[in-house]
């Protein structure tokens, strides 16, 4: 049996398809008896799916240097 | 057909009046506006380049109209009234930067002209003007608009987030780094990142419930 912290990590880990077979087969077993974490799965998910529809984008920290470097040397 | 456009127009603008009436308890909640340009590129770089890119849709592009940005920003710093919060001032700048791009690849007349294409099957020879109405049913550009204020809105989620919560966060979603070399970069270990993702993804959860659940 895991624990619900356990439980939330591994569905951290599967929203970025990095949990293992065993980890995946606790926490379905995990959500059988929890509705805590069932609810907290779903919601997760549901913001996996929010930001991908988003498709969002960064730039990278080397970006953001090379940005601040510039922004000195001007001013 | 007619009441289906009604309670679209409406939908909308309830959209419009909660987003207006967030932004109001926003502007309440900061009384006295200061810029801080060393911090510009940390606090604002990637929601500036996100606006950017959905606009010019390419990254290059963006980024040196975010850039373009914050020099216009540092040099119009004194012009700063402290009406208006720092993003909101940024952006209204990168605005008018994107609006300047546009005008810069078309400044040959012939560019600038709208060309239309007509089919040349003689099937369709009368329906041409039919072919330009735009489809009442299509939901394509109504998800397009959607899926910005999405955008906007996760990012302004982020942005209350503290900072390095947030910098992992976004570069293991939106960048896709993988663990591994985040770890790495940012010298922590495996379980410490799952903890401040889990952490992120707890508050971006509560912060976009409102209007996204």
């Amino acid at each position: 049996m895991i624990s619900c912290d356990k439980a939330a990590i591994i569905c951290n880990k599967t929203q970025y398809g990095e949990a293992s077979f065993m980890d995946k087969l606790k926490l379905k077993f995990h959500l059988f008896i929890c509705k805590t974490c069932s609810a907290f799965t779903k919601k997760n998910t549901k913001l996996t799916v929010l930001c991908e529809k988003a498709n969002l984008h960064a730039l990278s920290e080397k970006e953001k240097l090379k940005m601040k470097e510039q922004l000195q040397h001007n001013s | 057909m007619a009441a289906l456009k009604f309670t679209e127009v409406n939908k909308n603008l309830q959209l419009i009046k909660s987003n207006s009436v967030t932004f109001v308890n926003q502007k309440k909640k900061m009384t006295a506006h200061q810029l801080q340009p060393d911090s510009w590129v940390d606090l604002y770089a990637d929601y500036l380049f996100n606006y950017a890119v959905a606009r010019v849709s390419d990254a290059e592009i963006a980024k040196d109209l975010v850039q373009e940005t914050f020099f216009a920003g540092l040099k119009s710093a004194k012009n700063y009234k402290g009406e208006a919060a720092e993003r909101t001032w940024l952006i209204a700048i990168l605005k008018r930067k994107v609006i300047d791009h546009y005008r810069r690849i078309n400044s040959n007349k012939g560019k600038a002209e709208v060309r239309m294409r007509y089919s040349s099957s003689s099937d369709s020879e009368g329906d041409w003007l039919e072919e330009q109405v735009a489809d009442p049913f299509s939901m394509l550009e109504n998800s397009a608009i959607e899926n910005e204020e999405l955008g906007s809105a996760i990012y302004s989620c982020i942005s209350k987030l503290p900072k390095k919560q947030a910098q992992v966060f976004k570069m293991k979603t939106i960048q896709g780094i993988s663990t591994e070399d985040i770890c790495n970069e940012l010298g922590i270990n495996p379980s410490n990142l799952w903890v401040m993702i889990h952490r992120a993804r707890t508050a971006l959860m509560g912060c976009l419930n409102e209007n996204w659940y």
